[in-house]
């Protein structure tokens, strides 16, 4: 058993790459219009949300309202673009499409495509990502050049989602079993992490809630940089965010040795 | 036929143009600097290409495999020939260490599988029964990705396609993309690209499950071409005449054990050894004890009865007179084995 798990593991340090330009050549064909896709909706938010509840609310931790929800989208689109690649793109490329059963029979083990995968989504989450960013800092609503410190975080925002994304992918029997995570652990994440509003005017108890979430903890990191501020307590953020990574990457390929390699 | 008279009557067949494209490796000719495929399985001179012994497989409480036991020498074209459900595609998926036996040993170019299966890999090319070609690729996009999973650069990989795409008759759809292509040359695309690493062993699963019959045609024409190349070739099939055509020798499957080996020719003179007449077009059990005393055996199958009789001339002097019957004698074929041997029809 421990030594299938073994031989399912990353052959190597580079291996994953070659599924990941699969992907990167696949996404080529149609980048413009995934891009915008990814775009709409987190903007529609930020300037909807932004400036209609913006005038309500005034400002917020000592910023505008819509300065301090565009940190929160900007983690919010890294989460949702490497979330619906991990379910639904990487779900059908192991499932309908059988791409992941044609790469098995090469050099490339189960556990170098998951890799790939979460590499890949976490690029789409970093692009997603990076662009509300950009937007944003154009707009001059995030500080410059201290908001080039956001990039990176973004990245590893996108390899936690995609990671606990796998985890769905690898126990789903189909695609209709992907809404539950989306409603029952995905929005309430979204109101649990400070991304819209400031996470102090919670109850205590959701409070506690809400440090559990690698959402609160992506936000924790970026909203600083965004605005400038000092940051506290980085090592405990990125620490969290790297076990939300790790495991469920364990977790994911022993899953999916079980439903794929059985 | 032996097996090395078989290779001469492919290798006239084929002409002298087809051969020469084989002689050298496709990748063995452009792999400098890269640790060729073929060079880095062990054993790869060994004659015993696949060796499965005592292998069982279970889900549950569903045996799939059997206790099963072949092997399959270098260069030859060995079939597992089974209705669906027989456990083929199992085996195949067991030979290339996609799924873990539950007893026995299974070794692969001389490397145990599952343990090593990934260096077994290396010198494995698989064209499965359902289609996996990215289908937003264009034709040689599909190879070149290809070749990635096997550690191979573009330029290594651009060097091998010219001849893959002539393998396939693709050469002018190389920019077309995959969900443009015919079911045919979709087929002959995923052999192409099971070439890419310079195989020693094919592992076909059905390879022409769902084809026309001129597509038919043209795979068991390449898979001819491989064959004179000196690959070894692994084909699971539930088309008894394909295996005839095609396989050196073959193992029968029924619920996962090998109920008979041999070549299709020995197997039809050990279980048949003689010719059979298919009678149909009256009631099977009623025309039954007509014919019987002149039988060596007969078989019901739906509205036919199947009369294997060493002299032929007696069951038609027996139903002489009988009007609306229709008589049929030919040559005993794998199909008749198989009834034989599990005495019903192959379930579709």
């Amino acid at each position: 058993m421990i030594e299938g798990f073994a031989a399912a593991l990353p052959a190597n340090a580079w291996n994953w790459v070659a599924v990941w330009r699969r992907n990167y050549l696949a996404w080529k064909k149609v980048a413009l219009v995934s891009l915008l896709g990814n775009l709409a909706d987190p903007m529609i938010y930020l300037f909807g949300l932004g400036t209609g509840l913006g005038i309500m609310v005034g400002r917020v931790d000592g910023a505008s309202y819509i300065a301090f929800l565009a940190a929160g989208m900007v983690a919010v689109s890294a989460m949702t673009a490497s979330t619906l690649e991990t379910l639904y793109a990487a779900f059908a490329r192991m499932h309908s499409q059988r791409t992941w059963e044609a790469m098995l029979y090469t050099h490339v083990t189960l556990g170098d495509i998951v890799l790939g995968e979460l590499a890949w989504a976490a690029t789409k989450a970093f692009m997603a990502g990076t662009a509300i960013t950009i937007v944003t800092a154009t707009l001059g609503y995030a500080a410059w050049p201290s908001v080039l410190y956001a990039l990176p975080i973004i990245a590893l925002t996108g390899c936690v989602f995609a990671s606990l994304a796998m985890i769905v992918t690898a126990l789903s029997p189909s695609y209709d079993y992907f809404v539950f995570y989306q409603t029952l652990v995905l929005t309430p994440m979204l109101f649990l992490s400070g991304a819209v509003f400031p996470l102090d005017q919670l109850p205590g108890a959701f409070q506690q809630i809400a440090r559990c979430m690698p959402l609160s903890h992506a936000i924790d990191l970026i909203r600083p940089v965004m605005l400038d501020r000092p940051i506290s307590g980085i090592a405990l953020h990125v620490g969290v965010l790297a076990l939300y990574a790790l495991l469920p990457f364990f977790l994911s390929m022993a899953l999916l040795r079980r439903r794929l390699m059985r | 036929m032996s097996q090395d008279q078989k290779h001469q009557v492919l290798k006239r067949k084929l002409g002298p143009e087809d051969l020469r494209r084989f002689e050298t490796p496709a990748i063995e000719r452009e792999s400098h600097g890269q640790t060729s495929a073929k060079s880095s399985v062990p054993d790869s001179l060994s004659t015993v290409a696949v060796d499965f012994a005592g292998v069982t497989k279970s889900y549950g409480n569903k045996i799939v495999v059997d206790e099963l036991s072949f092997s399959v020498a270098s260069g030859e074209c060995f079939g597992l020939l089974g209705p669906n459900g027989a456990g083929k595609s199992t085996i195949a998926r067991m030979l290339l260490g996609m799924t873990c036996p539950d007893a026995g040993t299974i070794t692969v170019l001389g490397v145990p599988v599952p343990a090593r299966a990934r260096l077994a890999r290396r010198g494995i090319g698989v064209v499965p029964q359902f289609d996996n070609l990215d289908q937003e690729f264009t034709v040689r996009e599909n190879l070149l990705v290809f070749g990635r999973y096997f550690g191979m650069s573009t330029r290594q990989s651009e060097a091998v396609i010219p001849s893959l795409l002539e393998f396939a008759r693709l050469e002018r759809k190389a920019d077309a993309r995959v969900s443009e292509l015919s079911g045919g040359m979709k087929r002959c695309l995923t052999m192409a690209r099971a070439l890419i690493n310079d195989p020693q062993l094919i592992v076909m699963d059905e390879p022409t499950t769902g084809l026309d019959p001129h597509a038919r045609h043209l795979i068991w024409e390449r898979l001819r071409a491989l064959l004179a190349r000196g690959k070894t070739i692994i084909l699971t099939t539930h088309f008894m005449e394909e295996a005839e055509r095609l396989c050196d020798r073959l193992c029968v499957l029924e619920k996962g054990r090998n109920i008979a080996e041999g070549g299709p020719q020995a197997l039809i003179d050990e279980h048949i050894g003689c010719q059979v007449m298919e009678i149909y077009g009256g009631d099977p059990h009623e025309l039954l004890s007509l014919v019987k005393p002149h039988s060596q055996r007969i078989e019901v199958s739906g509205e036919t009865l199947y009369c294997y009789a060493p002299d032929p001339d007696q069951v038609r002097t027996q139903l002489q007179g009988r009007a609306g019957l229709r008589l049929l004698l030919r040559p005993a074929n794998l199909e008749d084995v198989f009834l034989r041997l599990t005495g019903r029809e192959m379930e579709e």
